[in-house]
């Protein structure tokens, strides 16, 4: 995974509430087999209903922030929701709050989440219209050219993971040792459990 | 030594390390695939030039795209499936499962079906294990006491590559059934009361464990439905103590341990029982005997009523938002409140899915429908076996013509009309009496309208065009 340090850059301008992950990208995609192309059925349902929708517009496209509103991200479980989102280049969502499920998936594909109050995802709404918003992952803070510095909390862990570009894959696999010592201790109590379909490795 | 749940059992028994902030890395017994959450987890790997650390502790089975119509043709070549991206689906997952070498029962295979239904069936799923699956029903496999939960696809990546998962560990919840069940009642009707009684986030947090003498008595495929729907009830597993019924139905299954490893494996299994005294986080208490056989009448799995009752009023929900979503369900059921649920027709009948498909299933509707013939109304009436050695069984006791004279159709295996992913679908606008697991809106294909109702009130569906209370007609 990318490290991720600081967003800088255009920031969506999306600031509505309830956004689920159907609006972000609908069912009819998830027969997919991959993670990459999904940046075409994002918000489909938006682009399709909506001319003036800022993901069609020249001056959004390549943006790595979205500000949205509260419960960003509720609905299924589904993991496309963040590939889509990658998918069009997006690194950081702004909102005042996340479906907890969404906030995972975004974590685990590299997406950094940043709850702020309404009050200040209204600034950086209005900001966002015509310039760069910058997120500082190290300091915690969202900042605009004009001064506004609005602080954030996150996970240490995650804060860490994101930071160096650690996925949970790689990080698990440095505990090696750690799980083949307990395979050995399965294979020596409990023997019948470490057979499964019995095609070896 | 304190007195600890089931759950803390299994659970303490697969911790590897535990971190500062209370996250564990937690071992995984067994993991089970199927086509739709997988790719991405497989290609992943692929990209990373990772490995599957324990091949031999994953199982792969397509289901929710298989269409459920014949595979083979007369001369014994494969049928293509028509959806291209089904098709897709299912190649990439025989190519992954080849080139990281998982044991694969394929569409063709006598041992394929629903992931959910092959699990316990092989012998695969046993007691006291973790079993992962990137599927929400993956909780059906707490019927035979195993700790087993939905993942998503990067979860399934991450177990594919290190056997383990990072997880914070739940709270309990116990749900107590008191006295016996009547007659009539069976354990499909007994979850969907309770999840009318704790509703659909009654669980959230917490892993249920049902307890009490009606759960004891149950066969192991009936806790294995009351199980399955656990993720209805918000709770993302459901646990039932495995017991020497439990035992006596895995042993001899394929992946069973054999011999001396049976016996040992056995004595293990014997200490997973809740403590006395064992505290849990919740605890609900139902009567056993107040339980008729239950529908829903709604888009909610928790919208259950007895089938002797009526279509409830959306003003009588004390709660405002319970209210305009009842509105809501009626308004896309088509119901009016106060309608006697047995005047609801039907014109669709589904019998099967990981919740009802098993060979008990199949019994209990067959039952039913003997000597009888479905209603002139009921226009689509399926009956889908949940893998191919359910649907062998089932073949060798008859039960297939039993259905067919009746007038339905007999299936081959798969997840068919418990959602709209194959061509298995309800028409807009009709209804079904279906065995599955989910109401929702659109679920079973856009604009059906689902009832959830057990093998037999299925079947008694299928006999009157409409919703039946089963204790009628037999
Ligand atoms: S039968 Fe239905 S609920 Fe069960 S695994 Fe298939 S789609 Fe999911």
């Amino acid at each position: 995974m990318d490290k991720l340090r600081e967003v800088e850059g255009r920031a969506i301008p999306f600031g509505r509430k309830n956004i689920d992950t159907d609006v972000i990208i609908p069912a009819r995609w998830l027969k997919t087999i991959s993670r990459e192309g999904l940046g075409e059925g994002a918000f489909e349902t938006v682009r399709a209903n909506e001319p003036d929708n800022p993901f069609d517009s020249e001056e959004f496209a390549g943006a790595p922030i979205l500000i949205a509103g509260d419960n960003f991200g509720c609905g299924s479980s589904r993991e496309h929701a963040a590939w889509a989102l990658l998918d069009l280049g997006i690194r950081a969502v702004i909102a005042p709050s996340f479906s907890d499920i969404f906030a995972g998936n975004a974590f685990k594909n590299g997406i950094l989440t940043v709850e702020l109050p309404q009050t200040a995802i209204d600034r950086l709404l209005e900001v966002a219209q015509a310039d760069q918003i910058s997120i500082d992952l190290d300091a915690q803070s969202v900042t605009t050219p004009f001064q506004d510095r609005f602080a954030f909390e996150i996970d240490a862990f995650r804060k860490d993971c994101l930071m160096e570009g650690l996925d949970e894959v790689g990080l698990t696999l440095s505990r090696d040792g750690a799980i083949s010592d307990f395979e050995t201790g399965i294979r020596n109590q409990k023997p019948w459990l470490a057979r499964g379909t019995g095609i070896a490795a | 030594m304190t007195a600890r749940t089931l759950y803390e059992k299994i659970w303490d028994d697969h911790v590897i390390e535990r971190r500062d902030d209370g996250t564990c890395l937690v071992f995984i017994d067994r993991h089970l695939v199927h086509e739709v959450t997988s790719p991405q987890a497989f290609e992943a790997l692929r990209l990373a030039g990772r490995k599957v650390r324990r091949p031999e502790l994953t199982l792969a089975v397509p289901d929710h795209n298989v269409p459920t119509t014949p595979r083979l043709s007369e001369d014994g070549t494969r049928i293509p499936i028509e959806d291209p991206q089904s098709a897709q689906q299912l190649a990439a997952l025989e190519k992954n499962v080849e080139e990281f070498g998982i044991r694969y029962f394929g569409a063709t295979a006598r041992e394929q079906g629903i992931v959910h239904v092959v699990g316990p069936e092989q012998g695969f799923s046993l007691p006291g294990t973790t079993i992962v699956c990137g599927d929400s029903h993956t909780a059906c496999h707490g019927g035979i006491g195993a700790l087993a939960f939905g993942i998503g696809t990067s979860e399934v990546e991450h177990v594919l590559a290190t056997q383990t998962l990072l997880l914070k560990p739940s709270k309990t919840m116990e749900v107590r059934l008191e006295g016996a069940m009547s007659a009539g009642v069976t354990p499909k009707d007994l979850i969907l009361h309770i999840i009318g009684v704790i509703g659909t986030a009654g669980g959230t947090g917490h892993v249920i464990e049902y307890r009490g003498q009606v759960f004891e008595e149950m066969s192991v495929e009936g806790r294995l439905t009351v199980s399955n729907m656990s993720i209805e009830g918000g709770a993302r597993a459901g646990l039932i103590a495995s017991d020497e019924k439990t035992f006596a139905y895995l042993k001899g299954r394929q992946f069973a341990p054999q011999g001396a490893d049976w016996d040992a494996a056995v004595e293990y299994w014997r200490t997973l029982r809740t403590d006395e005294g064992a505290q849990f986080d919740k605890s609900v208490a139902i009567n056993a005997a107040d339980i008729a056989p239950t529908v829903t009448w709604g888009t909610s799995p928790e919208d259950t009523v007895a089938i002797t009752g009526s279509i409830p009023d959306p003003s009588s929900f004390a709660d405002p938002s319970k209210q305009a979503a009842a509105r809501a369900s009626l308004d896309y059921m088509g119901l009016t409140p106060g309608t006697p649920m047995r005047e609801v027709e039907v014109q669709n009948i589904f019998i099967g899915s990981c919740t009802n498909s098993r060979i008990e299933d199949l019994r209990a509707a067959a039952d039913v429908l003997r000597g009888r013939k479905k209603a002139d109304n009921v226009k689509w009436a399926i009956v889908v076996p949940g893998s191919g050695l359910v649907k062998e069984q089932a073949e060798a006791e008859g039960l297939d013509t039993v259905f067919t004279e009746a007038g339905l159709e007999w299936r081959e295996p798969g997840c068919s009309a418990c959602l709209g992913m194959n061509p298995d679908k309800v028409p807009a606008g009709e209804r079904c009496a279906s065995t599955s697991n989910r109401n929702f809106v659109g679920r079973q294909g856009p604009g059906s309208r689902t009832h959830l109702v057990s093998p037999a009130m299925a079947a008694a569906a299928a006999v009157t065009g409409r919703l039946t209370d089963v204790r009628e007609l037999t």
